[in-house]
């Protein structure tokens, strides 16, 4: 059995938004904000890149663990926003911490589904005995084209989770992916911003592979969605968790607790961690959560998690620090497009 | 007379799982089925199409198909008429065979839009405009929009009455089961959706779509069999480019013209039409297609459609674009005017189920390219 030992959050103060965005390019603020459900996101500040906020991420969850540095076996960091494309983000981010040299350290890279790819790898060395403990981030300081419909939700943050077989938060009873090629989103190397094929991204991407894979795991573990007591999907925008989480027969209830897109907007590789960060500060012993992550290109991975009597103590640990989910989105800056455009490096 | 002996047509709308090949494969058997023919069988294919090259890098369509759907070696050939692709291959299609040479002819509109990003769609339609509209940077929304300025200054033709045209197609449009949309609108739902180009909104906008249409055309006898539909009347009319150089904004002179050569040829006046398919674009283009037409007098379509004077189950005269129109049917640019002759076909055949129009006689389509540079007008009628 693998066991969540513990996870780091990480979200900047600053906020821009969305009727500012909207104003900007004469838009209207309303109909955006209902179309995509978010009303604010999260922005990095001008000396932040999805290394240091990795870094605020994998600091928080190995404070929280009583795990000795020695004793993490590997290191991987899920990005679309990794600063170098050859360097790598992980080898970084071990050195700040102070892995030391005895471990395995790699980038990982499937848009959205980065840091959930690398949970499934840790998962994999942690149970066959290959390593005592590993670390898997998801963050992302997330580009997006000024004018483009991405600008309204790209955001920023950061979530480390820290898995080993010793006791812990939360069990992994199970998880599985689903895989296609399908060229929904995409950034070329050398090319600043990504593209996408606007309305392709839904049904044959997003919704094709988060209901494949939601299959999948609810085969795979004999179980109904009336046996969660959380669920937690990617969110690309306010919308379309809710739309699978309907299909899927999951209630809004399920849901609630993970729905962080609405002021942080979408960050990439961490969303779907983000929610499941957001639930694991509330949820209660015996609670079992259904997570499923989307990355283009495309993918889904699925993971069924349950919480542990341990849990209670490490929210009030996260909670006295103001690490929670909720007290990260609390603390916020809001700024103006300018501002915005400066603190990404646009101008 | 030539009578349209197979029809074939697909689902329009955002068909990313299917290939032209297929689409073309889907339509040509139908078409095939229906005529009782076999593809040795086809004297000459022509293909309506306008973006393939500049969206798929794909030209040399005329073989391209041939082969594929098996005509080998028969004459191929691609027409292209910006959006009144379609129309102008029936066109030459009639001619063709009243030239003698071929007997039965494939008509074969196709269009893959929605696999490629809509700025490059966009981009690519405006290459039926002039180079002089494309430096501006102008797109279709633009160009039609200034013919709905010039409407309502003119005539005082409303957006309200514009949002009717959209809440009309798409309830025809709710009855075809190939249409891209089944959602009802109301005029408020018009009103409030997004500008895209003042006064239109993105409601008042017919969609990017996918799709393919075929019709096999014959050359029979009074009394052959197979002469249940007869084009009686298949004209084309041009006029400038651009709008820049047009005497007035306020109708289609292209659409006139062609109108008035049909009528004659078909000897039929626009009394006579029970159904007809007309290019909705934009809202506004079916207001200039009723009065262009001469359905209703100069000023006067914008009242009589928002009546209900053309719309299924209200008017007892004409029903127009029970399809859905390019609105709510959809519209992949070169299918369209194919897939206009279908609906008519199945019309005048009595075969169409919800959206039949009762005893259809005799039925128009209007084809339509550009901002109004290139129009084509068919006439049909139920044979014996």
């Amino acid at each position: 059995m693998v066991n969540l030992i513990s996870y780091g959050t990480y979200i900047p103060k600053y906020r821009i938004r969305l009727a500012d965005i909207a104003g900007v390019w004469k838009k209207n603020a309303d109909e955006i904000i209902g179309g995509l459900k978010v009303t604010e996101k999260s922005v990095p500040g001008v000396d932040e890149d999805a290394v240091t906020v990795a870094y605020e991420a994998a600091y928080s969850s190995v404070e929280q663990s009583g795990v000795s540095l020695k004793d993490i076996g590997a290191l991987f960091v899920g990005s679309e926003s990794h600063p170098y494309a050859v360097n790598p983000t992980s080898t970084i981010v071990g050195e700040f911490l102070g892995l030391g040299h005895n471990y395995l350290a790699s980038d990982m890279e499937f848009a959205c589904k980065a840091g959930t790819a690398g949970i499934q790898v840790v998962s994999g060395l942690v149970d066959s005995g290959q390593i005592q403990y590993g670390m898997a981030i998801g963050a992302d300081t997330a580009q997006s084209k000024p004018h483009d419909v991405l600008e309204y939700t790209s955001a920023c943050a950061a979530v480390a989770v820290l898995l080993g077989k010793t006791k812990g938060i939360a069990e992994l009873l199970s998880f599985t992916s689903f895989t296609s090629d399908t060229p929904d989103f995409w950034r070329r190397d050398g090319i600043r911003y990504p593209s996408h094929a606007g309305r392709f991204t839904g049904e044959p991407a997003y919704f094709a592979h988060v209901l494949g894979a939601s299959h999948r795991l609810l085969k795979q573990t004999k179980s109904k969605p009336e046996d969660f007591d959380y669920c937690v999907f990617h969110m690309p925008n306010g919308r379309f968790p809710l739309e699978v989480a309907k299909r899927l027969g999951f209630t809004d209830q399920q849901l609630a607790a993970s729905l962080t897109v609405s002021t942080i907007g979408n960050p990439y590789s961490a969303s779907s961690m983000l929610g499941l960060s957001a639930v694991l500060d509330d949820a209660k012993p015996g609670s079992k959560i259904f997570m499923v992550s989307y990355g283009s290109g495309a993918g889904s991975d699925a993971f069924m998690w349950k919480t542990t009597s341990s849990l209670v103590e490490f929210q009030k640990k996260r909670k006295s620090h103001h690490q929670c989910v909720f007290q990260q989105n609390e603390k916020k800056c809001m700024i103006d497009y300018v501002d915005y455009l400066k603190k990404t490096h646009k101008i | 007379m030539i009578s349209v002996t197979g029809i074939g047509i697909t689902k329009f709308g955002e068909l990313w799982d299917v290939s032209p090949r297929s689409l073309a494969r889907q339509v040509s058997n139908a078409a095939l089925k229906d005529a009782g023919l076999v593809s040795s069988d086809i004297d000459l294919l022509i293909v309506a199409n306008m973006l393939s090259g500049m969206l798929g890098s794909q030209e040399h369509l005329g073989a391209l198909f041939s082969e594929e759907l098996g005509f080998s070696n028969i004459p191929a050939l691609k027409v292209e008429g910006a959006c009144a692709s379609g129309g102008l291959a029936v066109h030459a299609a009639v001619n063709n065979i009243l030239g003698g040479q071929y007997k039965r002819v494939m008509v074969l509109g196709i269009e893959k839009m929605t696999d490629h990003k809509p700025e490059l769609v966009s981009s690519a339609l405006i290459g039926a405009g002039t180079n002089e509209e494309r430096l501006t940077g102008i797109t279709f929304p633009g160009v039609y929009a200034l013919l709905a300025q010039a409407h309502m200054k003119k005539y005082g033709t409303t957006e309200e009455q514009m949002a009717a045209i959209a809440v009309k197609n798409h309830y025809h449009a709710n009855l075809n089961p190939l249409a891209q949309f089944h959602s009802l609108l109301t005029v408020e739902n018009v009103m409030k959706s997004a500008c895209v180009a003042d006064p239109l909104k993105l409601l008042d906008c017919s969609p990017i779509s996918d799709g393919a249409a075929a019709v096999i055309l014959q050359k029979t006898g009074d009394n052959e069999q197979g002469t249940e539909v007869q084009i009686i009347a298949s004209e084309v009319a041009t006029d400038t480019l651009g709008v820049a150089q047009r005497k007035s904004l306020t109708s289609l002179m292209a659409t006139e013209i062609a109108a008035k050569k049909a009528y004659k040829q078909a000897d039929v006046s626009p009394k006579d039409i029970q159904v007809a398919e007309v290019h909705d674009c934009f809202t506004i283009a079916e207001i200039l297609a009723m009065e262009d037409l001469g359905f209703f007098e100069k000023g006067k379509a914008a009242a009589a459609i928002v009546a209900g004077k053309t719309t299924l189950g209200m008017s007892k005269n004409l029903v127009v674009n029970t399809s859905g129109g390019l609105k709510g049917c959809g519209h992949p640019v070169g299918a369209t005017g194919v897939k206009q002759i279908v609906e008519i076909t199945e019309q005048l055949r009595g075969s169409l189920g919800k959206r039949q129009v009762i005893d259809a006689h005799i039925g128009l389509t209007q084809n339509v390219g550009g901002s109004g540079a290139t129009c084509v007008v068919h006439i049909l009628k139920k044979g014996q």
